[in-house]
């Protein structure tokens, strides 16, 4: 081994009470901070996938100014030749067009407001994972007959079941009446409590003959193999988009910006806690690499007399702190992998979870999943860290004086 | 008694032998308490918000229902009591506050469009100190009394509609046979409220208005108190339970709104789990520091034993010197903590996440809340633990064989 690092490994061992609480403190928090940073991340991953695949997608095409006003009358002309073409374009079948109307619903005994989409049957599944969730009954089969898929919140506020009819009452694309009597022949259950309360789903076809809308929709839902690749797609289906229409597309974090902005929030919480951590560590390496270099002043002045550079010194006083660190990150990163693995098998859950899960489309039982980030971004902050809290003791001895210093007691 | 003085003394002087060393650790003290003070005010202030927002809303602490309405809010479940009888009842029990309303589903349309809403009929005078909406900043003006035939709707549901004040809207619902029951409003007046999705969801009218729109005489659907503390709603709770039969369903804000019920209780818990992994990750660097001190001084404190100072003495002084630190760094880590949250308690724009905070059912201005209990948390926390972590070092160091500590070479 080198004359050097094996100089510093010794001098790690002069006393290992110290060194081994320092590392103490490096671990404590390198476990927290693997554990931490995996259950988050992969919460923010769950909470968005969950959120995407029930209904919204990855992408939406719209018509400018659709996505903040919502109103009937910002259409896509000709929706389903557009869906058409994008999906040949595209050479994808996770196209799907869809127009949207308030109403409301009334069922022998009850009326509720509510959301109602006319969709493609043929494509929705493709889409969103509503129609793969249909407890009771089946979903829509036919473009343009009078049927009606709810959710399972709604079907129970209005008291109907697979087979009653429900009367919807609104008002058209062009303000005129609109009304419809059709059929619930399903039942959804998604587990997202927004849509499973508000939302109704029926053939595109006769939506547009119920809404008079004349061949337009509202919104062309587009979705990406994988969440990573939504932004090169999204360039593509806009450049797909007939130049004479003002359409645009709307990505995940336009649709549902509340979503990105509440993991953006939750993030900054847990930088701050992270930081506090990282910082309070430090504060601990530098503590003793301080105390580890004023004790050894008489040795130092020994060596310095004998020729050695002061720069060697400071160096010798890193290379301590990154032993140190070295082994305070193994040990954290294995704990806390070894930890974050077995919770992932096991499940975690705490007090609350079955409440804030319901509002965040979360299950109720977490399994945190260890990736290469989230096991050594934290570690390595901390390492970092420790090495810049000792550049202080190393910058100390470079005023060091040999005399004065082989005097020290 | 006069042990305990010299004790102290040498403590404090040893305290100061190596600065550098106690600065250090200090500053690691001063930051530690000042984080957990820091985090738990701006954590309690944002639950603080998000729940009187809430409360705000429901309103009140404690509502009563018809048994089946909370699981069905529909205008089939009607409170089996008139409002005089109601009246007669709630008002010389002395709440704070107390109101009986209508809400229902409906769907307003405009011209142009329509959305479906939550429509509540109030007596707008009762309601007043518990409402999420503030009366004197309603552009246009709030309802007059609960015979007021116009309808006060959120800003933003007057753009998605694309009507202003005193522009005519419908108003659809059903009647307890589930006849659709319409009315055209006039907009007299557009509230905004702090999350913005209370401007999109909530429309109010009069409450007589409104039971005879619906034709359900003079009924309607809760009753709503309001108590001094949300987070001691029993005693109302108590109250209110005693003043109704069994016909009918008492709930406190806790089980109306599960969500919020269970943050507070997540939220406390979290402050706790703060407060002790921070201390930890200080502890380590505090006994450090002890063993440290404890080491350099081998060789005295033999000599102290050898005199005659007993075991426990040794142990006493260190663990004085432990807690010296620790008191110097809690007061200035509280004086920081206080320092740096009074200036923010005018609120925190954080509405760069406005939408994120709101699907958390929190404000977009964040209010700092310093709680006297949590100050008394981080510090007893810090206090205890501390003094728990210094008896290893310290013993050790009273354990030491005089003679052998004395002839320690360092």
């Amino acid at each position: 081994m080198n004359l050097v690092l094996r100089l510093a490994w010794r001098n790690l061992w002069r006393q290992p009470r110290r060194t081994w609480l320092t590392t103490g403190a490096m671990v404590f928090s390198n476990v927290l901070l693997v554990f931490m940073i995996s259950l988050q991340f992969g919460m923010y991953r769950l909470m968005i996938e969950n959120s995407l695949q029930a209904f919204t997608g990855h992408m939406q095409v719209q018509a400018r100014g659709y996505n903040d006003d919502k109103k009937m009358r910002q259409t896509v002309p000709d929706i389903v030749a557009l869906a058409n073409d994008l999906r040949t374009e595209l050479g994808s079948d996770e196209v799907a067009a869809r127009a949207t109307a308030f109403a409301l619903a009334s069922s022998e005994d009850r009326s509720y407001g509510i959301a109602v989409f006319g969709v493609e049957p043929q494509f929705e599944p493709n889409v969103s994972s509503i129609p793969g969730l249909v407890r009771d009954g089946r979903y829509l089969d036919s473009n343009d007959a009078a049927e009606i898929v709810i959710g399972a919140v709604l079907a129970r506020n209005l008291r109907v079941e697979v087979g009653d009819e429900l009367t919807l009452l609104g008002s058209g694309k062009d303000g005129s009446f609109a009304a419809v009597v059709a059929d619930v022949v399903g039942i959804f259950d998604s587990g997202v409590a927004e849509l499973d309360r508000t939302i109704a789903e029926m053939p595109l076809g006769l939506f547009q003959d119920v809404f008079y809308m004349r061949g337009e929709g509202h919104q062309v839902a587009v979705n990406a193999p994988r969440l990573g690749q939504v932004a090169e797609l999204r360039q593509r289906v806009a450049g797909l988009l007939p130049a004479e229409q003002d359409l645009v597309v709307q990505d995940w974090d336009a649709l549902l910006p509340g979503l990105k902005q509440a993991i953006q929030a939750d993030i900054s919480s847990a930088v701050f806690m992270y930081g506090v951590l990282v910082i309070l560590v430090a504060f601990s390496v530098l503590n003793t690499q301080l105390m580890s270099v004023l004790e050894r002043t008489h040795e130092f002045g020994i060596v310095l007399a004998l020729g050695l550079k002061p720069g060697r010194l400071g160096r010798l006083v890193m290379l301590e702190t990154a032993m140190m660190g070295t082994i305070g990150l193994l040990i954290g990163a294995l704990i806390g992998g070894a930890l974050t693995a077995w919770l992932g098998v096991q499940g975690f859950t705490m007090p609350g979870m079955d409440e804030m899960g319901a509002k965040f489309n979360l299950p109720s039982r977490l399994h945190p999943e260890v990736t290469i980030a989230s096991l050594l971004s934290g570690p390595a902050v901390v390492f970092l860290f420790s090495l810049l809290a000792s550049v202080y003791p190393a910058l100390r001895l470079r005023r060091l004086h040999p005399v004065e210093a082989m005097r020290a007691a | 008694m006069n042990t305990l003085r010299i004790l102290t003394m040498l403590a404090w002087r040893n305290l100061w032998r190596n600065h550098r060393r106690t600065l250090i650790m200090l500053g690691a003290v001063v930051i530690g308490v000042w984080a957990m003070i820091f985090m738990t005010a701006l954590t309690m202030g944002m639950v603080n918000d998000m729940i009187e927002d809430s409360i705000s809303v429901l309103p009140g602490h404690v509502q009563v229902h018809h048994p089946d309405y909370l699981d069905d809010p529909n205008i089939t479940n009607l409170l089996p009591l008139t409002d005089d009888v109601i009246a007669e009842t709630f008002e010389s029990a002395g709440f704070l506050a107390w109101a009986t309303r209508i809400k229902v589903p409906a769907v307003l349309s405009s011209e142009r469009e329509s959305r479906g809403v939550t429509l509540l009929g109030i007596d707008p005078q009762r309601e007043e100190v518990m409402s999420f909406v503030d009366y004197g900043a309603v552009e246009g003006r709030f309802l007059d009394g609960p015979d007021d035939a116009g309808l006060v709707i959120g800003r933003k549901l007057a753009e998605t509609l694309e009507t202003e004040l005193g522009k005519r809207v419908v108003l659809m619902s059903q009647d307890p046979d589930n006849d659709i029951a319409d009315r055209g409003f006039r907009v007299v007046g557009l509230f905004s409220a702090d999350v913005q999705a209370y401007e999109e969801q909530y429309v109010f009218a009069g409450k007589k208005t409104v039971q005879n729109l619906l034709r359900v005489g003079d009924r309607v659907t809760a009753i709503v108190v309001l108590g001094d503390d949300y987070r001691n709603v029993e005693p109302v709770y108590e109250k209110v339970h005693a003043l109704v039969d069994d016909g009918v369903t008492v709930s406190r804000w806790t089980e109306l709104d599960t969500y919020l019920g269970t943050m507070l209780r997540v939220m406390d818990g979290f402050v706790i789990v703060w407060v002790i992994i921070i201390f930890l990750a200080l502890s380590f660097g505090l006994v450090n520091t002890l063993v440290m001190a404890v080491f350099e001084r081998v060789r005295e404190i033999g000599l102290m034993l050898a005199l005659g100072m007993k075991p426990s003495s040794i142990l006493g002084q260190i663990v004085i010197e432990s807690m010296m630190l620790l008191v110097i760094g809690l007061a200035i880590g509280n004086l920081l903590a206080w320092a740096s949250i009074k200036p923010l308690e005018s609120g925190i724009d954080v509405s760069v996440v406005a939408e994120g905070m709101a699907m958390m059912g929190a404000a977009s201005v964040l209010y700092p809340q310093l709680r006297f209990e949590d100050v008394i948390l981080a510090n007893t926390v810090v206090l205890i633990l501390g003094f728990f972590a210094s008896l290893s070092p310290a013993w050790r160091a009273s354990r030491f064989q005089p003679i052998e500590a004395i002839t320690k070479v360092n």
